[in-house]
């Protein structure tokens, strides 16, 4: 295969993910939430159990005016849903699907860039809250930013514990060297990761820069259409994205039955069964307090990633 | 010109631009968001020169964190839409010592390494970069990580009244500490 039909196969097969996935995890938010609350959940768009609504409020979406206020910085404010949007897209390209290459991008560092590259989303974040003119915005922004500085701490400690278990900072090297009894071994540095990737993407119980009932919509308050769009697409691809960082760096991502033929399946199954994970804990959990919130991070989960590297470490050099 | 040479000579344009309009523009919030484009442009240099891990940890750790830190306080005190008047800052003396420093290093440079042809080194990928620090260079190392240590204890010293940065005289409060929280002020009247 020549070299440019292999990059514009692996760039289409991204963008498509990039695409795809996030609406079938919203279209799985929309009915699982209805149904755990005793609802049906859009019913009518595309006649079966509306499994067109995204579709059709992506349509909407488009149709809106886009409104800037007038105090805006405007520039900024144009910006700021896609560098919300653009990190997500260059996590996709370093997810490994499963084993022989079936990944975007093979890199040596992989885990390395996944991590520098999600904090950028704290840039768009400021710019969203500063640009818009809005008092609730900028505290939305503000508290945004304290969250994202604080619980990339405990992200990265995780990360690099299951980085030193497996001695290598790629990706797909980190599944290689993965075994079934490091779901027991690395089970605290899991959690702390899956947790502390929730409140990067600021995902309920973790919403407190977007808490509607006291900030009107946090940093995306003066943000409509396409440009809210935006921002909604970026929640969603972040939703994929740390799902598929949980699976690939702490479940094992293609293990399972026959992982040669199959792997993408299991990766894509434990994908799905981590976002249903999160959308469950947005119907299940009251949203934390931001006191509560830094004290999670800074009391609990900081000290039991670092306890998981020195658990991580002895394991390590005992074996 | 190779295409490593051209993109070496564009990113480099966009840190030095970027760069001036850092300390030339009069919005204060851009002014930072322009010291990431520029600290983004020099990861984009280290990526091109081959050493990955630099490049993303200038990404995790400048743009990431220090610059997010910098926008945060600004937003916190006073960030205006819009052109600031009021900045102080005079152009003449920064114009000369900028100028001047950043043409005669490059003159400096140019004129040493110009008969010079060094073998391009191996990329730094992490594995290299670990053992080089792990090896040949862990004393140095070790002595900062003791230096950065030793900043966090201080910081967290002179951030909590309770445990240091005590008073001499009762009397006189610090207007710092003019208005201490009742958990620490009943700790303090106790030491």
């Amino acid at each position: 295969m020549p070299l440019w039909l292999d990059l514009l196969i692996r760039v289409v097969a991204v963008m498509a993910a990039f695409l795809v996935l996030p609406l079938v995890v919203g279209q799985a938010e929309h009915k699982v939430m209805a149904h755990m609350q005793g609802r049906l959940g859009p019913m009518y768009a595309g006649a079966f159990h509306g499994w067109a609504q995204l579709v059709a409020d992506g349509v909407k979406f488009v149709q809106k005016e886009d409104v800037t206020p007038r105090e805006a910085d405007r520039a900024v404010f144009r910006l700021a849903p896609i560098v919300a949007l653009f990190p997500y897209l260059v996590i996709f390209l370093t997810i490994p699907l499963g084993p022989g290459g079936l990944v975007a991008q093979r890199l040596d560092i992989g885990l390395f860039l996944v991590l520098a590259v999600m904090g950028i989303g704290v840039v768009a974040v400021l710019m969203s809250a500063w640009s818009s003119a809005n008092k609730y915005s900028l505290l939305g922004g503000v508290r945004g930013a304290a969250q994202l500085l604080g619980y990339e701490l405990p992200l990265v400690l995780s990360a690099a514990s299951v980085a030193m278990a497996a001695g290598t900072l790629s990706l797909p090297g980190i599944v290689e060297a993965w075994q079934p009894w490091w779901l027991i071994w690395q089970a605290p540095a899991a959690l702390v990761f899956f947790i502390a990737g929730l409140a990067e993407i600021r995902r309920p119980p973790f919403d407190m820069p977007i808490a509607d009932s006291e900030l009107v919509f946090g940093y995306m308050t003066e943000y409509t259409g396409l440009r809210f769009a935006f921002f909604l697409l970026a929640e969603y691809v972040g939703i994929v994205v740390i799902a598929a960082l949980t699976t690939v760096l702490f479940l094992g991502g293609w293990h399972g039955p026959n992982p040669d033929q199959l792997g993408w399946l299991w990766t894509l199954l434990k994908i799905f069964a981590l976002s249903f994970v999160i959308i469950w804990l947005r119907v299940s959990y009251p949203r934390l307090r931001e006191d509560q919130l830094q004290r999670l991070c800074w009391l609990v989960l900081v000290p039991t990633a670092l306890a998981q590297l020195v658990l991580t470490a002895a394991v390590k050099a005992l074996t | 010109m190779t295409v490593a040479d051209v993109l070496l000579l564009a990113l480099g344009a966009l840190a030095v631009g970027s760069g001036a309009l850092v300390v030339t523009s009069s919005h204060l919030v851009r002014a930072g968001l322009y010291l990431v484009v520029s600290l983004g442009a020099i990861a984009g240099l280290y990526l091109v020169l081959g050493a990955e891990l630099v490049a993303w940890v200038q990404i995790l750790v400048y743009v990431g964190a220090v610059v997010v830190l910098l926008l945060f306080a600004v937003m916190l005190t006073r960030a205006p839409i819009g052109p600031s008047a009021g900045l102080d800052r005079p152009a003449f003396p920064a114009v000369l010592i900028g100028g001047g420093a950043g043409l005669g290093l490059a003159v400096l440079f140019a004129d040493a390494f110009r008969w010079v042809r060094y073998p391009e080194p191996e990329p730094g990928t992490a594995e290299r970069v670990g053992e080089q620090i792990f090896g040949a260079w862990v004393l140095p190392f070790e002595v900062l990580s003791i230096l950065l240590l030793s900043a966090l204890v201080g910081a967290i010293v002179l951030s909590r009244p309770d445990i240091g940065a005590r008073r001499s005289t009762p009397e006189q409060p610090d207007p710092d500490q003019a208005n201490p929280d009742p958990a620490t002020a009943g700790g303090e009247v106790k030491a």
